[in-house]
């Protein structure tokens, strides 16, 4: 449960037991039908470096992998991820080493307030599990939900390609 | 400064790894037990009074714990005083949930605070309002006519009139800008700490802790037991620059409760206060077929609310750019049913140089000159507002770089000259300016018992980089590794700083970090001649040399004792020091310049817009960090993109009511709309400015490029779009 406040019992709806693989953690979790996975992270697992933009899903700032794939948070109902492993901005690090897009984004200073960052990063992540970025175009189409407003995005296109063998060889050493 | 110095160096953010790995807290991040969320409920009027709010629906609803209104909010200031905060505009500030009247549409009615968020929503849904409306207007162009004059001076010289009418050549246009928001990503955000006593603790988005905390305290009567902190502030561009009303009214509700709330705004909400202001302008210009301007026009119709008269230097930079002895500035304001305008990037500059410079290329064609050939013939370094010389301006340099990377020389000069295929390309140019502001200021330097430096004010970093360059400036300073020193800021209780805007801060906050450790060095010096046998007895701080971590005598470099030794024996050594604008600015305009070049392909069947190549040349003095720097020009030319192709808060005038806010039809650049922008820094020496020679980065990258990409729009299509932002419609 939370490690803020408890949610009330809404009327006549129960709480669903969901279990969910998070960062590498099995989590075994009531939650009401209606809790995004955005609400779950931020409000009630207090694991706040998934942001809330727009909770719309038309921003990405709340990216993150469901089964290593990118998803919306704001937009993926809690319940939904049960059985699913959820990889979050806490969870890409292997300890102390940055995963090569984290590094990537500090050397090529792909950031500026970072509010977007989590989501950039995660998002790219997942755009490299799907092996469908070739070119530098290939990249800035396929990074285009992740809205930031800083204007980093000269800077998130260089280090994402600069990252990308790195990040593909990551992925597959996290395989094995 | 030795060649170790860390200062101009293109060193990583030092809070990098914090935002990389989602370990960076913001205002809505910070765990409290027992915290309340509240949900904030708006107007859907633009104009009358709330004759009832329904409340028991919402307050049914299990866990919702309250429901706050004008009516039974806690006692706030009743006049207008402790309402003003640093940024307040003239007139009369909006106080939440004062009292019945409703002054636009999104006006914060009530609050609905609820154990969890989503509780708190749901009863907000609840809540029924019953208005008496009046009508209300929300159209500048319709109040032209009762236009009055902006309660400030805009300078005019010459006789603007009589040059027009005998100049040889004319334009006269009308350039109109629009509404837009800010729209950080992160939204607006308070949480408040409730303490016994009615003692808070607030994390808030802000650009001024001090500011917030002098009015939470003043509105709210509790001098003495506040504090505000803001340690990471996820984008604000302005917004965060006065008190937005998630503060007070999550002040209200830990007041009422007794508990700490949490109040974020919807993304909706952030469209519920300050906006760049919608402007209608008008540049009438006189000129010699050489292109020498002889009279010059620049007239400005901006809108503001009908409480407060929001102002901001939209005509004055059409004064100061080029050499005009004939210059009639005007500036009127148009108050309608709406909130009050805020700053926002680069503050008038973006919009009144937007106008200026698309004039600019109109003259440009009308005589037949190109138009950079046009600027340099009407090049002034005096700054004829003022009557004053620039303590520095290299817009030379910039123009003849930026020219020479862009390949400006192989332009043609004709209008719809260059094709690829289905696609008409453009090339533009524009000028920029901004201010190089420099406000008081005060740092902490602390030299503590490990021998780190810890350095402390009450900044912000909204993204800029405070926290490294301040970084650097002090290690810097003390000739020590970075890793040994740490910024602070974001918090109220750190010394005095000023709000962290219009590209000031380094230039205000860096040179108190700089003061601050120099008035540390001899705290150091005067340490390390306590003991009797001291080598450096009798040394003065000219002497000596802070070097590696070391304080080493000049003439004798093997005479060296490292700090975390001295520190050992005379314990934590601290300075303070305030800085104030030094009086060899009195003599001065001063200001950053750039030149930016654009290019554009316009398709033209479907009239859609690619900025495909952008050169921003930038003098803005001694750059300490060019990796920060960069992204902030690089983020200001994303912004002009933005504010040229995409970006406008339309408002439906039947309603008096926004109708796109939100970020699917709010328009703002994503990655694929950005290509390749190549900026860089001019070589600028200026030993007015300050002590450090910088200029701040944070406003000059947007201004010019709006009218760089509308005058490369003209280039490629023939089309001249006077109303941004340029979208497909417009140029069909
Ligand atoms: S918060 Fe989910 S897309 Fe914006
Ligand atoms: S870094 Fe601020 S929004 Fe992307």
């Amino acid at each position: 449960m939370s490690a803020t406040t408890p949610i009330p019992e809404a009327d006549g709806i129960a709480a669903c037991p969901v279990s969910l693989e998070l960062n590498g953690q099995r989590r075994h979790l009531d939650i009401e039908p209606w809790t995004t996975l955005l609400d779950l992270l931020r409000d009630r697992l207090a694991m706040t470096g998934t942001k809330k933009g727009c909770d719309h899903g038309q921003c990405g700032a709340c990216t993150v992998l469901v089964d290593g794939k990118r998803v919306n948070a704001c937009l993926t109902l809690a319940v939904m991820c049960d059985g699913k492993q959820v990889t979050t901005i806490e969870g890409l690090a292997r300890g102390d080493e940055l995963h090569p897009i984290q590094q990537a984004f500090i050397d090529h200073d792909a950031f500026q307030c970072g509010y977007c960052t989590p989501g950039q990063i995660c998002s790219a992540v997942g755009m490299v599990n799907e092996g469908r970025a070739r070119s530098r175009d290939d990249i800035r189409e396929q990074m285009s939900g992740n809205i930031c407003r800083c204007g980093a995005y000269p800077h998130i296109l260089e280090a994402i390609e600069d990252a990308l063998p790195a990040a593909r060889a990551w992925a597959g050493e996290g395989e094995r | 400064m030795n060649s170790t110095s860390p200062i101009g160096q293109p060193l990583p953010r030092v809070d990098g790894r914090l935002k990389v790995t989602g370990q960076a807290k913001y205002a809505a991040e910070f765990e409290i037990p027992g915290l309340l969320h509240g949900s904030v409920v708006n107007s859907t009027i633009a104009r009358g009074r709330v004759r009832r709010i329904d409340t028991t629906a919402a307050e049914a609803v299990a866990g919702v714990v309250l429901v706050l209104t004008h009516e039974n909010r806690p006692p706030v200031a009743s006049y207008d005083e402790p309402y003003q905060d640093d940024d307040a505009a003239d007139g009369s500030p909006f106080r939440p949930l004062y009292n019945d009247r409703v002054l636009y549409s999104g006006q914060p009615l009530a609050l609905v605070v609820a154990e969890s968020l989503e509780l708190a929503r749901y009863a907000g849904s609840l809540v029924r309002i019953e208005y008496d409306v009046e009508p209300h207007q929300t159209d500048l162009a319709a109040v032209r006519e009762q236009a009055h004059p902006a309660p400030e001076e805009v300078p005019s010289r010459g006789d603007f009139e009589a040059a027009y009418r005998g100049a040889p050549l004319q334009i006269d246009h009308e350039y109109g800008t629009p509404i837009e928001h800010h729209n950080p990503m992160e939204p607006h955000a308070s949480t408040v700490h409730y303490q016994p006593g009615d003692e808070l603790i607030i994390h808030d988005k802000t650009q001024g802790v001090q500011n917030c905390m002098r009015y939470v305290e003043g509105v709210f009567g509790l001098e003495g037991k506040v504090q505000v902190h803001s340690p990471f502030v996820g984008g604000a561009f302005g917004s965060g620059l006065r008190p937005q009303y998630q503060l007070p009214l999550a002040v209200m509700a830990a007041l009422k409760l007794k508990r700490s709330v949490r109040v974020v705004l919807k993304r909706q909400q952030m469209f519920t206060f300050g906006y760049r202001p919608r402007t209608l302008q008008r540049l009438a210009i006189g000129f010699s077929p050489n292109g020498r301007l002889e009279a010059l026009h620049h007239g400005s119709l901006g809108q503001t609310s009908r409480f407060e008269d929001f102002t901001e230097h939209e005509v004055e930079w059409s004064g100061a750019l080029y050499a005009c002895d004939n210059v009639q500035l005007e500036y009127r304001l148009g108050s309608l049913d709406v909130y009050t305008p805020i700053d926002m990037r680069a503050p008038g500059a973006a919009i009144g140089v937007y106008a200026l410079e698309a004039a600019m290329d109109e003259v440009a064609y009308a005589a037949a000159i190109d138009p950079l050939q046009l600027r340099l013939r009407n090049y002034t370094e005096i700054n004829g507002n003022q009557g004053k010389p620039y303590s520095s301006k290299e817009l030379c340099a910039c123009y003849e770089q930026g020219a020479e990377r862009f390949g400006w020389s192989r332009r043609p000069l004709e209008a719809r000259s260059m094709r690829d295929g289905h696609e008409l390309i453009g090339w533009g140019m524009a000028t920029g300016v901004w201010e190089a502001m420099q406000m008081p200021a005060s740092a902490k330097a602390c030299l503590a018992a490990d021998g780190r430096l810890i350095v402390s004010s009450a900044t912000a970093d909204i993204g800029t980089g405070t926290y490294t360059v301040m970084t650097q400036i002090a290690a810097s300073a003390l000739g020590l590794p970075m890793d040994r020193v740490e910024f602070r800021l974001g918090d109220s209780r750190f010394a005095q700083a000023p709000l962290e805007g219009g590209s000031a801060t380094v230039s205000s906050v860096g040179s108190a970090v700089h003061q601050a450790c120099v008035g540390l060095r001899e705290k150091i010096l005067d340490a390390a001649q306590q003991s009797p046998a001291s080598p450096f007895t009798g040394a003065s701080l000219d002497d000596v040399a802070f070097e590696d971590g070391e304080l080493v005598l000049k003439r004798e470099p093997a005479r060296r004792v490292p700090l975390t030794q001295l520190i050992q024996t005379s314990g934590t050594l601290e300075a303070e020091a305030s800085v104030k604008p030094g009086d060899e600015r009195e003599k001065y305009a001063t200001g950053t310049h750039s030149a930016i070049f654009v290019e554009v392909r316009v398709d033209e069947a479907l009239g859609t817009v690619r900025v495909t190549r952008v050169v921003s040349a930038v003098a803005a003095g001694k750059v300490i960090n060019p990796k920060t720097a960069a992204s902030q020009i690089l983020g200001g030319v994303v912004w002009g993109i933005g504010m040229a192709l995409h970006e406008e808060t339309w408002t439906d005038h039947r309603l008096g009511r926004y109708m796109n806010h939100n970020l699917a039809e709010y328009h703002v650049p994503v990655n694929a709309d950005i290509h390749d922008i190549d900026v860089f820094f001019v070589e600028e020496q200026d030993s007015v400015v300050n002590d450090l020679g910088s200029k701040g980065v944070g406003e000059i990258g947007i201004v010019g490029v709006a009218a760089a990409v509308a005058n490369a729009i003209y280039h490629a299509t023939g089309k001249r779009v006077r109303d941004l932002p340029i979208t497909p419609d417009k140029l069909l």
